[in-house]
């Protein structure tokens, strides 16, 4: 009956192995596949790749964000995909049929995708409806919403708003990236804080941990529920606007079934469906590997469905390393 | 230690709940009073985790007041409750196993500096909290790392770090050991005499007796009365608790010696013939014979559960065979394992047994549905009839049929699980802890069932942690170790509770036959 009792070291590999296992698995993977890229296929390393790899997917990094912050509460978004699409048309109807500016144009986007999110997380948590069927409702009011705007689609001839989606920076070495990427960056580091260093952050991750102790613990559950789906909103407007820059123009087919590719970043990216465990950075890692195997597609002169057979082979082979790894550390609870 | 003079720190007057159909709490009292350990007494279904919640903040009353240091307080979430000072430390214990140990203390008022949390600050803060609860261990590893005691201190450590007053630990001891329990008990006397009121509900007698000041007691919903825990003994506590003298426990003592005769020539109902299965028990012989019990002895984790899993089918043998009245047969599954009349009550009664959501008929009728198959459906009024024999057989309460058993407590939600495979009437009835966390009246009619079920021709075969328990209602005991069953004692004359675990220990002094 001595102190000792309780003085029980844990068991189990250390921490550091454990928790960040999944994501330097990606991570590895990441380096892997751009080495075998580098030795197989002249052209392949090169600055100006590694640029393209995130000026090609600074959309798609964005709305991984913002998935990740709802995967990691345990929930899921379906609708971001159709957000995307909604924001491409809103911003291309607004600027071109109506003239705004888009210094306008961009907060009301913004606003619309921070709404619907704001709303779906309100009746997930308040009716209290699995978030897959409320944000599959989402998805297809917001891709309705998509075809009432118009069925065709618009180009974006706007000025200013061409000015920011062509104009690139130099990195030097001939290198150059665009806007987009500074932004995407810029949302990954502001993820990165509130995730961490914010009690928002840290309710998300307890959420996903247990939904139920979360609410004993007195933590805000609701709260914390809707903000979550707002962020998301809020990502797949914002990815919205990039995707917008990337291709301008604004079609109410746009997006269809991305946010299925942003699922897949976020779960390769090492974050567990069930929520509580993973990283911001990890779902951008994840991202990179899905924009690096469309380019060895592209290089192998393979046809294009082979990514989409090599994006389904992977995401099975991390939901199984996940299962390993966290298999190993339940018996202790 | 303050004298029942002094104001308490909590008084919970007339207090109120229902639920549909049923009254949790009607006009129950409580008083707390700074500095002394306060048990709450009741059956399973008495109203101790209502009262609890009521307090807490989970629930809100329908009617009473509650008076926190003289003030009227009224709470409608576990965070307001918290901020007044009241914390609760749930049975199962309710923190974020995902988490390191420190925010776990800090999650909701983590320290910051300029709006960011400030990591090192907590870890400082984490350490101090534990030590209070004399606990030093490394507080960034996850949560999940450590062990269940470890995690309750951890959550004990939270709850006392929310500046409390109040200190509610329901149930904490049921998954702590022995040296666990010690040092639980070292840390509630430490913050008794840092003047915190503390609530501490349990099942042990023992504890209660060991650690506790004053007591309430409660039946049905409804105040029975409170006592210094030094002038009620244990007998009274009992009776009072289950509202009737002590009849039907005492007829049990008396059965103590089960040996059944004349079975040698009887044909086993179940004979394993070298059963075994890799990984999970090593080839065993059990022969049970009509009419016998057999009890299951042995540690948790020595391969209890596994035996009757094997015998149910509801894992596959890898090894030996089966002697169904002496027929050879399969029980490769659940199913064919129910077709030869064998039942199975799983230890886990809410994850493997019971549907919450369905009704006490629904979920009685289901094994008797299932063996008659869905071509055939029992009638309604088959159905009303049945299980209203069974509820007022087996004293199920409320005795509602249409209430969801998820309602029910635990005791009872194990009788409806008697229920529904008795409606089947088996030959053999596996009960694989059938007592575990349900309260001494309940015991003691499941106990009873047992013996009068074997009176009638059934077999039983017996399992759980209670080694008396074991021996008052076996006719022999197969002892388990390191998943083997080691030693089959005959539940004669000679035989003790101190033999056995001499058994399992394996320091006995006689050969015993494997």
């Amino acid at each position: 009956m001595s102190t000792a009792v309780l003085d029980k070291r844990p068991t189990g590999l250390p921490r550091v192995s454990q928790r960040y296992f999944p994501v330097l698995a990606t991570l590895l993977l990441l380096v892997l596949m751009y080495l075998f890229g580098t030795f197989q296929y002249e052209g392949f390393a090169s600055g100006q790749g590694v640029a393209n790899l995130f000026i090609d997917n600074s959309y798609l990094i964005v709305v991984a964000v913002g998935m990740t912050f709802v995967i990691l509460t345990g929930g899921i978004d379906l609708s971001v995909g159709a957000v995307v699409g909604l924001s491409t048309m809103v911003a291309s109807t607004l600027l071109e049929d109506r003239g705004w500016s888009a210094l306008l144009v961009i907060p009301v986007v913004l606003l619309i995708g921070c709404t619907l999110g704001g709303l779906m997380g309100a009746v997930i948590h308040y009716y209290e409806i699995q978030p897959f069927i409320v944000t599959l409702a989402g998805m297809f009011l917001a891709r309705g919403l998509c075809y009432v705007i118009s069925t065709d689609s618009q180009s974006i001839t706007d000025g200013l708003y061409s000015d920011i989606a062509l104009k690139t920076i130099p990195l030097g070495g001939g290198v150059v990236i665009t806007y987009s990427v500074i932004v995407a960056l810029a949302a990954v580091l502001v993820a990165y804080m509130v995730l961490h260093y914010t009690r928002l952050g840290r309710n998300v991750y307890a959420m996903g941990g247990s939904k139920q102790s979360a609410m004993l613990m007195g933590l805000p559950v609701a709260r914390t529920t809707i903000a979550v789906y707002t962020i998301s909103g809020f990502c797949a407007a914002l990815g919205g606007i990039l995707f917008s820059f990337y291709a301008l123009s604004g079609s109410p087919n746009t997006a269809i079934g991305l946010e299925l590719d942003a699922i897949a970043a976020v779960v390769i990216g090492g974050t567990l469906l069930i929520g509580g465990s993973g990283f911001v950075l990890g779902s951008v890692i994840g991202v990179l590997v899905l924009g690096l195997i469309q380019t060895i597609i592209t290089f192998a002169n393979l046809e294009s469905y082979f990514t989409r057979i090599t994006i389904g082979l992977l995401l099975f082979a991390f939901i199984l390393l996940q299962r390993l790894v966290f298999a190993r550390r339940s018996p202790g609870s | 230690m303050a004298s029942a003079a002094s104001s308490p720190v909590v008084q919970m007057t007339g207090i109120r709940k229902e639920f549909p159909g049923v009254k949790a709490l009607d006009g129950v009292d409580l008083r707390l009073f700074a500095g002394e350990v306060h048990a709450l007494m009741g059956e399973n279904g008495a109203g101790k985790s209502t009262l609890i919640k009521v307090l807490t903040g989970v629930y809100t009353i329908d009617g009473g007041e509650i008076r926190l240091g003289g003030e009227p307080v009224l709470f409608s979430s576990p965070l307001q409750a918290q901020q007044a000072g009241v914390s609760t430390v749930y049975q199962e214990v309710n923190l974020c196993t995902n988490l390191s140990v420190a925010e776990n203390i800090f999650i909701g008022r983590e320290p910051r500096r300029m709006g960011a949390i400030n990591w090192r600050e907590m870890r400082r803060r984490a350490r101090e909290a534990l030590e209070r609860v004399d606990l030093h261990i490394d507080v960034s590893q996850p949560l999940s790392s450590y062990s269940i005691a470890i995690q309750q201190m951890v959550a004990i450590a939270r709850a006392v770090d929310i500046s409390a007053q109040v200190l509610i630990l329901d149930e904490p001891t049921s998954s702590l050991d022995q040296g666990e329990v010690q040092q639980l008990f070292r840390v509630m006397r430490q913050l008794k005499a840092e003047g915190l009121a503390i609530v501490f509900v349990s099942h042990f007698l023992e504890q209660i007796y060991e650690i506790t000041d004053r007591m309430t007691v409660l039946r049905n919903g409804q105040l029975v009365g409170e006592w210094m825990t030094s002038e009620l003994p244990q007998v009274e506590l009992v009776s009072k608790m289950i509202g009737r003298d002590l009849a039907t426990l005492e007829a049990l003592e008396g059965e103590n010696k089960r040996t059944l005769t004349a079975l040698e020539n009887a044909t086993p109902v179940i004979q394993a013939k070298g059963v075994g299965r890799k990984g999970s028990v090593e080839p065993f012989d059990l022969s049970v014979y009509p009419g016998e019990v057999v009890g299951l002895a042995g540690l948790l984790g020595s391969g209890r559960t596994e035996v009757a899993r094997l015998m149910f089918g509801a894992d596959r043998a890898d090894s030996g065979d089966f002697l169904v009245d002496g027929k050879p047969t399969h029980l490769r599954t659940p199913r064919a394992a129910t077709s030869q009349g064998i039942a199975f009550t799983s230890e886990n009664r809410r994850t493997e047994g019971l549907v919450g959501e369905l009704t006490v008929r629904e979920n009685i009728i289901l094994a008797l549905q299932a063996a008659r198959g869905w071509t055939r459906p029992i009638s309604r009024k088959r159905q009303d009839e049945l299980v209203d024999e069974y509820i007022k057989a087996l004293d199920i309460r409320p005795a509602n049929p249409e209430q969801q058993v998820r309602n029910l407590s635990g005791g009872n939600q194990q009788k409806v699980l008697l229920a529904r495979w008795l409606i089947t009437r088996p030959k053999l009835l596996i009960l694989d802890e059938p007592t575990r966390g349900i309260d001494v009246g309940a015991k003691a009619q499941i106990q009873k069932l047992v013996v009068s079920l074997s009176e009638e021709g059934m077999s039983v075969l017996f399992i759980s942690a209670e080694l008396e328990e074991v021996l008052r209602l076996s006719h022999k005991v197969e002892v388990l170790r390191d998943r083997r069953i080691i030693a089959e004692l005959a539940n004669d004359e000679g035989m003790t509770v101190e033999k056995i675990v001499e058994t399992i220990a394996g320091d006995s002094r006689e050969e015993v036959r494997a």
